[in-house]
């Protein structure tokens, strides 16, 4: 910190410091249970098709016959996930903006929140952060067991305290910045579709 | 010393093109209802309200503290943290990164802060482009106009606007208004920036004290794809924008999207907690009149704002003449409020775009006490002597006739018989500011005090009104 920077430091806190109103009692956050059913897989199911997300519905046997049958003209797949292949892993990019070549990628998230419809993703997912937002289409693997009933419980998630990058992402990326209604895609991804699929080996519930 | 912006004559401008001002009142109106619907979802929504202002308080009453730990957390974590005491500071530390590497391209996301600071204007007069990658924050970029609405700026511009707008810039087909041909003409256009830049730039919603991160929510990923995909990360943010923990980040991000536009959560919410590998992530934290504000008594609950737009949408006025007319960087409701504490003298007639409807607190996420901070504002504006000399006569003479009763019964018996005689003129002309768009409505026969005489008076035996 250069000598100008830490005297804007010094005074910025001496200001704060001097009119920092009388110290005021941090609440306690209470728990707020799940609003609805309780059942956290039909609930992620509407609420992230309101955003605009898609959950498939049958089993995927197959994930190769069914990325090729959904996108059977995506040419540059690829996959951050061990148990498949793709035509490219995310270790390939060295420039991380070489990520724009993708057309669809393959991600498995650690976990989805049934109030909102988000799923869960960091750099250990990711492994090139931008594999998520320059391709065209995402194709997430989440296990149902995982999915956790509110942003409460979501926050616990010790990705949000150890990891150096992490997104709740909620469908593809939208816009209403134009007449007041939301059109997708805007600057990243144009669809994300979930697969609700035990993770291998099986997992804890998360948060 | 600026002179006052005359918010009611620009909004005269506003409402004088009926196709613009009907359109936007419409849009967010419907934003106030989604807003609505989405609470009443959430059974805990008055107590997370609760909680959130509760938060907000604790943290400001500790700021220093919390600053303190971010820093040390984001340090910790890589992050290089800046502090900066004003815009002009903010943004020389902004171009020097930027110079040092010799980088002529920044690809940023909205922030409000940075408009606040006037950065992009800072830095292109010294050679560096800027491209705005939010949607609505390009458009008024290219139109050389400042945001209209702090969540959708370009909202009170219309997809035949956007066309034109787009055909000149882009090339793209003027005719063609459908939303996302112009979504799409954004996407080609902006992409290229992405992966050029070798620098990018957010602000913050949120800053996270406990785990050093800043937390940045919106619904086109840009934020991700400007802090992620170049090199160099570049974070802006006010020093109010601490909370303490990842426990509360959680209250806020439940209110936040419900309270802006009726979502659940934006598209992308995300934690960045320090750079990748082989890249720099730097902080500045910014105070520019912050701290000043916090030690204001009667205001200072104005620094819990967390930016929804909850109060824009909901206000009669700011729907019916649009953000531009404000002449501010924080326009509606919550502009009235903080934008004299940059500048009283340029903003004293902001207090008095209002009906003081209260509605506007009634739907602050953080329970911000808007119309009341309004009000006094009014009185600080009068104690400063910074009230136009036509509306402090209309107080004054309004004050001396409503405290004396003898007096409000001859005014109002006699100004109902005037109204039935008096010329156009007399009746419409500078001195009624509420004829200027509205006619005045017809008289009653008889004032209420002569009803009441007439109809009640015997019942009451006497009683005096």
């Amino acid at each position: 910190m250069t000598s100008v920077q830490a005297l804007s430091r010094n005074l910025i806190l001496d200001l704060v410091r001097g009119n920092q109103p009388t110290a005021q009692p941090m609440p306690t956050i209470p728990h707020f249970p799940m609003n609805k059913s309780g059942d956290l897989v039909a609930s992620f199911r509407e609420s992230i098709a309101r955003m605009a997300g898609v959950v498939v519905n049958d089993d995927v046997s197959d994930l190769d016959l069914f990325v090729r049958t959904k996108f059977p003209d995506a040419k540059v797949i690829c996959s951050a996930i061990p148990e498949y292949a793709g035509t490219i892993k995310p270790a390939s990019f060295k420039q991380w903006s070489e990520a724009s070549t993708i057309d669809v990628c393959i991600l498995r998230s650690p976990m989805g929140v049934a109030e909102t419809g988000s799923i869960l993703l960091s750099d250990i997912e990711l492994q090139v952060n931008t594999i998520a937002f320059l391709a065209h289409d995402l194709v997430v693997l989440l296990d149902p067991k995982q999915i956790v009933a509110n942003i409460h419980d979501a926050c616990e998630h010790p990705h949000f305290k150890q990891r150096p990058y992490s997104v709740l992402m909620t469908g593809p990326s939208g816009s209403g910045d134009i007449g007041g209604i939301v059109v997708h895609p805007a600057q990243a991804a144009k669809t994300l579709t979930v697969i609700l699929s035990p993770a291998p080996g099986g997992v804890q519930r998360s948060g | 010393m600026s002179a006052p912006v005359d918010q009611a004559k620009n909004a005269e401008k506003f409402l004088a093109d009926t196709v613009h001002e009907q359109r936007l009142d419409k849009l967010l109106w419907a934003m106030r209802m989604r807003r609505d619907a989405a609470a009443r979802q959430v059974p805990e929504w008055e107590e997370l309200r609760t909680l959130a202002s509760e938060i907000k308080e604790h943290t400001l009453s500790n700021l220093s503290q919390y600053l303190i730990e971010f820093e040390t957390k984001a340090t910790a974590n890589g992050v290089i943290v800046h502090w900066a005491r004003d815009a002009h500071e903010h943004n020389q530390i902004v171009y020097n990164l930027l110079a040092e590497q010799g980088i002529d391209l920044l690809v940023k996301s909205k922030s409000m802060l940075t408009e606040e600071c006037e950065m992009r204007p800072f830095l292109e007069r010294r050679g560096i482009r800027v491209t705005e990658t939010d949607l609505g924050e390009r458009i008024q970029q290219l139109d050389n106009q400042p945001p209209g609405h702090i969540v959708g700026p370009a909202i009170h511009k219309t997809n035949k606007d956007v066309a034109v707008l787009f055909s000149k810039k882009y090339g793209s087909d003027p005719y063609n208004e459908d939303t996302a041909y112009l979504a799409g003409v954004m996407r080609e256009n902006t992409r290229p920036d992405f992966l050029k830049a070798h620098a990018g730039m957010t602000g913050a919603n949120f800053v996270v004290a406990e785990t050093g991160a800043i937390v940045v929510a919106t619904n086109e990923g840009n934020a991700d794809l400007s802090a992620n995909t170049p090199p160099l990360h570049i974070c802006s943010v006010g020093i109010e924008k601490i909370i303490p923990t990842t426990e509360s980040l959680a209250v806020f991000i439940r209110l936040l999207a419900r309270s802006a536009t009726g979502d659940t959560i934006t598209q992308y919410t995300s934690m960045f907690r320090g750079p990748r590998k082989g890249a720099a992530m730097h902080v500045i934290l910014v105070d520019n009149g912050r701290s000043a504000r916090l030690g204001m008594k009667r205001f200072w609950h104005s620094l819990k704002c967390i930016r929804c737009a909850a109060c824009m949408n909901t206000c009669p006025v700011y729907r019916r003449s649009g953000g531009l007319s404000y002449g501010s960087t924080y326009m509606g409701p919550i502009g009235i409020i903080l934008m004299p504490t940059f500048e009283v003298h340029k903003y004293n007639e902001l207090p008095f775009a209002s009906t003081l409807n209260g509605s506007c607190s009634n739907v602050c996420p953080v329970k911000i006490d808007i119309h009341e901070q309004i009000y006094v504002w009014r009185e600080v504006m009068e104690e400063h002597d910074q009230i136009q000399v036509v509306k402090k006569e209309a107080m004054r003479v309004a004050d001396k006739v409503l405290s004396h009763p003898a007096l409000y019964q001859i005014a109002t018996t006699t100004l109902s018989a005037a109204l039935e005689v008096l010329p156009h003129f007399a009746v419409y002309n500078r001195l009624n500011a509420w004829g200027k768009h509205r006619d005045v409505p017809e008289a009653a026969r008889e004032t209420f005090h002569e009803w009441y005489r007439n109809n009640r008076a015997d019942a009451n035996e006497g009683g005096k009104l």
